[in-house]
């Protein structure tokens, strides 16, 4: 095996723009269930409505700022959706409603029904989109190589799209410490603890769950859109999978932590290229190469069990609060 | 017992004395009402678990709702205080209608109350628990928020009545603890001390004193008047005689749903209905404290079972 090759891949994961979009995703998903206590079991749907949303407006001719605002507004949008009928009452349902909803909008975008969007199950390359992104790039064209990163520089999957996707992966954890720390944060981890408490001390419940349900969808649509940007998008990949994963990786991190959900992307990506490639090198007499996906995502699943087992609070968390829920 | 719970305080005086001239009768009319509730009724499938006539609850005292278990007590509160919908029956708060109005709305209203389950913030301090209950704070706004000098002056000022409440409720030790780690009856104190940072007008206590150790509801029962005397008018429910006779200015007796009896503590605890009501009913029920019922009261009970 090319020990050095697999240094650079599995490195290469650390700063990769799937792993900021769902580090973004993860920071989306700890708003909705490590602050406020909702159980949202959709926020690949998130993802998707807003990189649909992002992707039309784009292929349209519109710039990049417009057509990522429209994304996020979209997200927006299905969150108010989900939220109004829901948030009212007991947890599961919202847990119910959004994995629905999330195949939902799966289902349609690979149909034939709104296939001039959606180019239904095909997708929507990233060519058709991204032009106007990379023509906002501040970097000159060519190649640049960092230590083991070596990419393009105005490509999908190059320098600008990593840095501006770690550039809002670093604004939303701004963003988080600065909501968190504050009253507001203070009023959302008490409706976490107990709702009736909170709307006992005069806080309009019903009000800070959809705030932070739209906030946390707001931020899966951005997510949404990074994820598309190096390749398409493409339905299948933003399903139930992706929820999955979204979910290891904040608990991964440790939920209701400020860095959890961007290290757990971290170390979950390249967790799974590192097993990925040493499979790859070491299995092919025993599987065929498209079996190694599945079994990749059954350690992944694996890790999880594992995780809750022996450490629920996460890389982050604090076990003495988690502690607290076991009365 | 102790001497500053047994001189009544000037406050307590005007309290006693405006209701002096009321009559003990169920659903008498108050001189100044802060709540005053007709025809409530809540119905659980067949059963009736609250079906008060009328009933005024005088400003500025302490007033007592004690029952059986299962009277309905918490039942009421639950559909006061906007947490429940009653099948029927509207009620008043400082001659605003309350009914229908949600939880929220009812407490910023000035109506605060506890839970008899208490509802600590687990995993929220003990600060935290208490900052949460202040009204006024720019920064539970979502865009205040992000500016902190919006909000930090007025977080300033909650920290420092939290900390004096905490204080009072010697609970200051433990502020940056997890209200998790408390133990229960330190909790039925953080839920106190939390209702009243918003200084509300009516703050209703679903028994306060449950799980308190003895020495403890000592200073409760002096807090509680306290808060009267500072001008919050206070409804609790309560098992404990003792308790109810040493501080309440009124008590409302409920049995069955229904409001059976009213009047001073010593006039209530007399009542036949009342004794009815507690003894007649459940004749295997442990009032605790014997001595609480008046003596003749037990004599008389006595006597009728002996006839029996
Ligand atoms: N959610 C509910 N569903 C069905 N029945 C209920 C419900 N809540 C209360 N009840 C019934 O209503 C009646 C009154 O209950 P409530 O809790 O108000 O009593 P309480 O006076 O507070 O008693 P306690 O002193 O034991 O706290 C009881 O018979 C109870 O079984
Ligand atoms: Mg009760």
């Amino acid at each position: 095996m090319n020990w050095s090759d697999l240094l650079s891949l599995t490195a290469g994961e650390l700063i990769a723009p799937t792993t900021a979009a769902y580090a973004l995703a993860a920071i989306g998903l700890n708003i909705h269930f490590g602050f406020t206590g909702l159980l949202n079991m959709g926020q690949a749907g998130f993802m998707l409505v807003g990189a649909y949303g992002f992707a039309a407006t784009a292929q349209a001719g519109q710039g990049f700022p417009l057509s990522a605002l429209v994304g996020v507004a979209c997200s927006v949008v299905f969150a108010l959706i989900l939220g109004i009928p829901t948030l009212k009452l007991r947890g599961d349902y919202l847990a119910i409603v959004t994995i629905s909803a999330a195949e939902i909008v799966r289902l349609i975008g690979r149909s034939s029904v709104l296939s001039d969007i959606t180019n239904g199950a095909a997708g929507i390359p990233a060519s058709r989109f991204n032009k106007d992104f990379l023509g906002l790039s501040v970097l000159p064209d060519g190649r640049t190589a960092l230590g083991p990163f070596s990419y393009a520089n105005n490509v999908g999957d190059g320098w600008w799209t990593r840095i501006v996707a770690w550039a809002a992966v670093l604004l939303a954890v701004l963003l988080v410490w600065r909501l968190m720390s504050s009253p507001w944060g203070r009023v959302l981890k008490g409706i976490r603890e107990d709702e009736d408490a909170v709307r006992s001390l005069g806080k309009s419940v019903y009000g800070y769950k959809m705030q932070a349900l739209v906030l946390g969808g707001a931020m899966a649509g951005f997510a949404g859109i990074l994820f598309v940007m190096p390749a398409s998008v493409q339905p299948d990949a933003m399903g139930r999978s992706m929820t999955f994963f979204i979910w290891t990786i904040l608990l991964l991190g440790g939920a209701a932590t400020l860095w959890g959900p961007v290290i757990g992307s971290m170390i979950f990506f390249v967790a799974l290229m590192f097993i990925k490639t040493v499979m790859r090198d070491v299995l092919p007499s025993v599987l065929r190469p498209e079996q190694l996906e599945p079994l990749a995502g059954i350690l992944v699943g694996i890790t999880l069990m594992l995780l809750v087992i022996f450490r629920p609070q996460g890389i982050f968390g604090d076990k003495k609060e988690l502690m607290l829920d076991v009365r | 017992m102790s001497a500053e719970l047994s001189s009544p305080t000037p406050l307590a005086q005007t309290a006693a004395q405006a209701l002096a001239g009321v009559s003990p009768e169920p659903g008498v009319a108050k001189p100044d009402p802060i709540i005053v509730a007709d025809d409530v009724v809540r119905r659980f499938g067949g059963m009736t678990a609250v079906d008060v006539r009328h009933l005024e609850v005088q400003r500025g005292a302490i007033t007592a709702l004690i029952g059986p278990n299962g009277a309905g007590k918490t039942t009421l509160f639950n559909l006061l205080t906007g947490f429940d919908k009653p099948n029927s029956g509207n009620w008043e708060f400082n001659g605003r209608r309350l009914n229908g109005v949600s939880a929220g709305r009812v407490a910023r209203a000035g109506m605060v109350r506890t839970f008899q389950l208490t509802k600590a913030l687990s995993r929220l301090t003990v600060l935290q628990n208490m900052q949460l209950g202040a009204t006024k704070q720019p920064g539970e706004g979502f865009f205040t928020s992000l500016v902190k000098p919006l909000w930090a002056a007025r977080e300033q000022e909650i920290t420092t009545q939290a900390e004096e409440l905490l204080v009072r409720f010697k609970l200051d030790a433990k502020s940056d603890d997890f209200a998790g780690s408390l133990s229960g009856g330190q909790r039925k104190l953080l839920e106190m001390a939390r209702a009243l940072m918003a200084k509300p007008e009516l703050v209703m206590l679903d028994e306060p004193m449950a799980g308190v150790n003895p020495a403890l509801t000592q200073s409760l029962l002096g807090h509680i008047q306290t808060v009267r005397d500072e001008g919050t008018t206070v409804l609790f429910v309560e098992h404990d005689m003792q308790m109810v006779r040493r501080i309440a200015d009124w008590v409302v007796v409920m049995a069955e749903g229904k409001i059976v009896a009213e009047g001073p503590p010593s006039a209530v605890m007399e009542n036949p209905a009342v004794v009815d009501a507690y003894l007649g009913a459940h004749h295997d029920t442990d009032l605790g404290d014997e001595s609480v019922m008046a003596e003749g009261v037990l004599e008389q009970l006595e006597a009728e079972e002996a006839t029996e």
